[in-house]
């Protein structure tokens, strides 16, 4: 059954190996985007530091709306999506499989690419390190709860921007404790409280999402 | 008008859109009688015989339409995710079209209860929006329904349509209380404890009449526009339907 979830794994990091440079666009949205706050905001240090948590959390929940609503436009079309739900494996596992691949193309690039923007905004070390452990944590959320939206809108003329609508409310729980985090540490306070909770959204969308994920992709497929 | 056979009255007899259509129609003036019986009987409670505020002066007199709207969003969402699932999950047309009748009227409510906030917020706490908790989720709240109408209309085929709002309400109802919490949570460590809401002085018993009654002012105008639109949508997905065709055939009703 696990090999199903590899295989698909496998599948998708393969096509977007083919596809390097559209596989890193998200990442190259991240990096403009969180590099115009400075510009547009304020460059002094203190102003940056204070900015920063908030910037790169919001750069990355954007930069992953953007991407998701590929996670199943391209197997829609070729009908390969067709053949997962027609498949003897559970749809859950198969949607699960997707889910991993979209996190490793585009939420760990960003994940390694933050420390970069944080360099940049004048953060400090420790702040930088928990920046990371929490993107860490909150990029698999996001991924999740983004197959949702993307199984829902597949197919939509619009759905691209309807994504954003459908699925940045929902993730606001995980902006809130990804950022809290930080700003515990900049204030030189425990971000455990902040940690725990995150990583209970985390258990909690990766029980959820998935079980939602495969009813959206039956009721756009149907 | 050919109309189902009669027969005993089940709990799925207005399931059917052909026999919910007229019982709306019927029902509609008299949600519409008693919205308006009501709601000038709330007013004048609330406006011409509650007593002035000690601390608040008049300013305060906008809660008996603010804290009725900021109800019945939250019931509103309830109701239609609700009525969403019972539709998604047995398959139950009247029910989808239901929900998708009672969106608009839930995101208007929202709206109404965050703009006549920030009418009492200006001149009580000196600004027009603070992100205190209750606001923020009401404004999420607010987004909330925003996709579900969005989701809904960019969807050409109605059970999809239906189907999808339905999963995506269900993720929202079950999503608010962690929102809810988070943001107020992330409210008081931001901020300090900010406004208190729960603060205010003991109500008068002329106040509490007045919000009950302009409460139940606001159930009857939600009974009555949703009917219409619920009659609308049943009129627009039914188009093809027999009953559909003899009335658009001449008789008037």
């Amino acid at each position: 059954m696990s090999n199903a979830f590899v295989a698909v794994v496998q599948r998708d990091l393969r096509l977007a190996g083919r596809r390097r440079i559209e596989a890193l666009l998200p990442l190259g949205f991240f990096v403009v985007a969180s590099g115009l706050f400075p510009i547009g905001v304020s460059p002094e240090p203190q102003t940056l530091q204070t900015i920063a948590p908030g910037v790169v959390w919001v750069c990355a929940l954007l930069a992953a709306m953007l991407s998701v609503t590929q996670m199943f436009t391209s197997d829609h079309q070729d009908g390969s999506l067709e053949q997962m739900l027609l498949a003897p494996q559970p749809l859950i596992l198969l949607a699960l499989g997707k889910v991993a691949a979209h996190w490793i193309t585009s939420g760990l690039p960003l994940v390694v690419a933050a420390p970069l923007i944080g360099v940049m905004f004048d953060m400090n070390a420790d702040a930088i390190g928990m920046m990371v452990l929490t993107l860490l944590m909150g990029t698999p959320i996001l991924s999740l709860l983004g197959a949702v939206g993307g199984a829902l809108t597949l197919g939509l003329r619009s759905g691209a921007a309807l994504v954003f609508l459908l699925v940045l409310p929902l993730t606001i729980p995980a902006l809130i404790f990804g950022t809290g985090a930080v700003g515990a540490i900049n204030g030189g306070q425990s971000a455990q409280a902040h940690l725990s909770l995150l990583g209970a959204l985390l258990i909690v969308t990766l029980l959820g999402a998935p079980l939602a994920t495969a009813a959206a992709l039956r009721i756009s497929m149907d | 008008m050919t109309h189902a056979p009669a027969q005993p009255l089940r709990w799925n007899t207005y399931a059917a859109p052909s026999r919910f259509y007229p019982m709306a129609g019927k029902w509609i003036p008299w949600f519409w009688a008693a919205a308006a019986l009501l709601g000038a009987a709330g007013l004048w409670t609330g406006f011409a015989i509650a007593p002035t505020d000690f601390q608040q002066g008049d300013a305060y007199r906008i809660i008996f339409i603010h804290v009725p709207a900021a109800w019945m969003s939250m019931v509103i969402y309830l109701v239609m995710a609700f009525w969403a699932v019972w539709g998604w999950m047995l398959n139950a047309r009247m029910a989808s079209m239901y929900a998708r009748a009672l969106a608009p009227t839930g995101a208007m409510f929202t709206f109404v209860a965050l703009w006549t906030g920030a009418l009492w917020g200006k001149p009580t706490w000196g600004t027009w929006w603070v992100w205190d908790a209750r606001l923020t989720s009401e404004f999420i709240l607010l987004l909330l329904y925003g996709g579900y109408i969005a989701l809904t209309e960019a969807i050409d085929d109605p059970r999809r349509a239906a189907n999808a709002g339905a999963l995506l309400a269900l993720v929202g109802a079950v999503n608010i209380p962690i929102i809810y919490f988070s943001v107020k949570w992330w409210n008081t460590l931001h901020q300090g404890s900010t406004i208190n809401m729960g603060a205010a002085p003991k109500m008068a018993s002329t106040m509490l009449t007045a919000m009950l009654l302009m409460t139940f002012c606001f159930w009857a105008y939600a009974f009555a526009v949703v009917f219409t639109r619920a009659r609308a949508i049943v009129l627009e997905q039914e188009s093809d339907t027999e009953w559909v065709r003899a009335l658009g055939a001449g008789q008037d009703q």
